[in-house]
């Protein structure tokens, strides 16, 4: 033990020497070596990153991060997270604390140009929604003239509140509190007829409502949240990892390989599934990985739809629409590059 | 004439009455306790309506309404339902040990017998070997207890801090708190009144600095800002730093309070004790902080049962105390209803109660036990 720590002492002094010089050293290979991905998580949020009745964590962004083990390691357990509060997340990464931030982060210009970090893509497409209750008789956000609508302070929710009901030409009454549990209250209560925050949040708060039933989330989305993996500038190989483990989720969607069906896919004769799954070419060594690595994904953790749908989709409690995060095919926004 | 006068004159004592009914008994306390006046019986008329207005709902929604078992959601979002002790029930190892590994729990549960072991004895007076107890506690203890939890010796696989969480962690930083800011702030408190000007300096710069800044600040500091001056690569324990700002805080506060014991002895101790020819340290340890210290037992508990409150504090850099361990898994969307909160809730707060309560009683029993012969 003592031998292994003063080893580990003097790695850490060479590898600080050698990253001064060498601007960063790789990440695929300080994981590689350490033997698992350490993976920035919420400190719970509902689909996205929550802990089960055993304490495991379970969500999108916690299966993502699966994801990057399975391509990495083909071993989707050997993952670590490191629960980060909002004001943390980006020292976390930044400090090199952890290896990919998987947080239900918005991607906007700034955090990519001025902090250090960039996006490896958009894993939900997010949006601040509106929630009404169904006896009010509302089907669109454009006939809420003249609501009082509870929200958030000191949010970019409030503002984009104000901006929608200016453009629309339309008056309304907020009512502005602390928290979101409060939020919530104050809706029930009828203190409000509308409450708005981000559309996946909405959905999870209409889980605590006494009768989720009786409320309905409007179809307009009148912001954009792009939430996605974030990694360290100056590392393409890393970026590369992350960004194509994510691409390749949503190939294997496109091309209908599922969790369930891969090991058969594997014999098919569809050059877009051989590629996929390593069966032709060396896309994955060229990653730095295995030829395999989209196939462990797929086997251990499964395909975009199947992420979404046992998460936040029709198979959770959540039970939210595939909307903007459908395929390009189904009309939703996602879309992955060809793997050739 | 003997005869005659003999038989008027009672052999025995006349048995006595029983006290009038107004006296004795139910009523009797009744009287004297609730209606001995009219603003006593307006007050009594008032706090009756008022418990009968709380506590038969809060009793319907905390027993007899409330679901006990159950799968998930399902069984508590019933029309009614009241508390959800099923998500308790579900989570209740959780919001023991949070992330610790399930196979390796037994360690944990062994240092809390070691600690209970350790602890109880030392707290019972009756009870011999105090010298050999208190090594085992505060110098062998620790050393156990640390190779129990974190392992990584003698084949015990390591469990990082970060899995650490639940009730375990607020009794770890709690007691290691506890622990330090204790002899931290003793030796504070004498620093502050010494006459050495350079140890003078430093305890008051030390202990207005840390009453000076809220513990937020304290922990966020050690969460966010201190990885950045650190060379990359190079992390140490978010747990460790954690640990570090709770002792140091504390321990400004205890040394105020101590030091408050301090002044509280007249002189004539002091000088007494220099003339019967002790040292400083031995005039310290043997006269002035046996008095000063039991003078100060509820400053003492008070700054103590605060720490551990405190505790819960480190949810906000992403540690998962009782408290945050229990508000994270309301995100569980297995779980999520409109009773789970308010049940989680209502659980931590019956496990803070519990253990403050203790440390009250303990420190009311000490106080009487020490007290000897100040009460006039």
């Amino acid at each position: 033990m003592l031998d292994r720590s003063w080893k580990s002492v003097a790695l850490g002094a060479a590898f600080v020497m050698g990253s001064a010089v060498a601007g960063s050293a790789a990440t695929l290979d300080t994981v590689k070596s350490k033997g698992f991905v350490q993976c920035g998580a919420s400190t719970g949020l509902a689909g996205f990153s929550e802990p089960d009745d055993a304490g495991n964590w379970k969500g999108l962004d916690a299966d993502y991060c699966r994801a990057i083990a399975a391509a990495v390691f083909g071993d989707a357990t050997k993952v670590k997270y490191t629960p980060l509060t909002a004001k943390e997340r980006f020292t976390a990464l930044q400090s090199g604390e952890v290896d990919v931030l998987i947080r239900n982060t918005t991607w906007t210009m700034s955090r990519d140009t001025s902090m250090g970090m960039i996006f490896a893509g958009v894993n939900y497409y997010d949006g601040q929604g509106f929630i009404v209750k169904k006896s009010v008789g509302v089907s669109s956000a454009k006939e809420l003239n003249g609501a009082t609508a509870c929200v958030q302070t000191g949010t970019t929710t409030e503002l984009n509140l104000s901006d929608y009901f200016k453009t629309n030409g339309m008056e309304y009454q907020p009512v502005v509190v602390e928290k979101d549990d409060e939020a919530i209250a104050a809706y029930e209560a009828g203190r409000c007829d509308v409450y708005t925050t981000d559309a996946s949040g909405l959905y999870a708060s209409r889980l605590k409502f006494a009768n989720p039933d009786d409320h309905v989330v409007l179809p307009e989305i009148i912001s954009k949240e792009p939430l996605g993996p974030v990694v360290r500038q100056g590392d393409e190989q890393w970026l590369n990892i992350v960004k194509w483990t994510h691409n390749a989720m949503l190939a294997a969607e496109e091309l209908g390989v599922t969790q369930a069906n891969v090991d058969e896919m594997k014999a098919t004769e569809n050059p877009d599934i051989k590629r996929l799954l390593g069966a032709d070419g060396t896309f994955g060594e060229s990653l730095g990985l295995s030829n395999d690595w989209a196939y462990n994904i797929v086997k251990q953790v499964g395909n975009y739809g199947e992420v979404f749908d046992r998460n936040v989709g029709t198979g959770s409690p959540l039970n939210i629409e595939r909307g903007l995060n459908a395929l390009w095919t189904d009309g939703g926004l996602q879309y992955a590059p060809p793997i050739r | 004439m003997s005869d005659i006068g003999t038989s008027y004159v009672r052999q025995q004592m006349a048995p006595p009455a029983p006290a009038p009914s107004s006296a004795v008994g139910a009523t009797a306390w009744l009287r004297q306790n609730l209606f001995s006046s009219p603003l006593n019986t307006a007050l009594t008329l008032v706090s009756a309506l008022f418990i009968a207005w709380v506590v038969p709902p809060l009793l319907s929604f905390l027993v007899f309404d409330a679901v006990w078992t159950g799968e998930n959601r399902e069984a508590c979002i019933v029309p009614e339902a009241g508390a959800c002790w099923a998500f308790v029930k579900a989570k209740f190892s959780q919001f023991m040990y949070g992330r610790y590994p399930i196979e390796e729990r037994w360690r944990v549960d062994l240092t809390g017998i070691l600690l209970v072991a350790g602890l109880v004895p030392l707290a019972i007076p009756q009870v011999p070997y105090k010298r050999q107890n208190a090594i085992f506690t505060l110098a062998v203890f620790p050393v156990l207890a640390f190779i129990l939890l974190y392992g990584g010796v003698f084949g015990l696989p390591t469990v990082e801090t970060s899995l650490w969480g639940g009730l375990m962690l607020t009794l770890v930083i709690a007691i290691v708190g506890i622990a330090t800011s204790l002899p931290l702030g003793v030796l504070l408190a004498l620093g502050r009144r010494s006459q050495l000007p350079i140890i003078k300096t430093v305890s008051v710069v030390f202990i207005e600095f840390w009453r000076g800044v809220p513990l937020i600040t304290v922990l966020f500091m050690a969460s966010v800002m201190l990885p950045l001056f650190l060379p990359a690569g190079v992390n140490f324990d978010k747990l460790l730093r954690a640990l570090i700002g709770v002792s140091l805080f504390s321990s400004a506060y205890m040394a105020e309070v101590v030091r408050g014991g301090l002044q509280a002895i007249p002189k004539g101790q002091y000088e007494a004790a220099m003339a019967v020819g002790l040292g400083y340290w031995q005039s310290m340890r043997l006269v002035i902080l046996p008095q000063a210290l039991k003078i100060v037992i509820p400053g003492i508990v008070n700054t103590l049962i605060g720490l551990f409150k405190d505790t819960s504090l480190v949810l906000i850099i992403g540690l998962f105390d009782l408290l945050a361990i229990v508000q994270s898994n309301f995100t569980d969307t297995n779980w999520a209803g409109p009773t789970t909160p308010i049940t989680g809730y209502i659980f931590a707060a019956s496990v803070f109660w519990i253990f403050c309560y203790g440390m009250s009683m303990y420190s009311r029993y000490m106080e009487r036990r020490l007290d000897t012969g100040h009460r006039k």
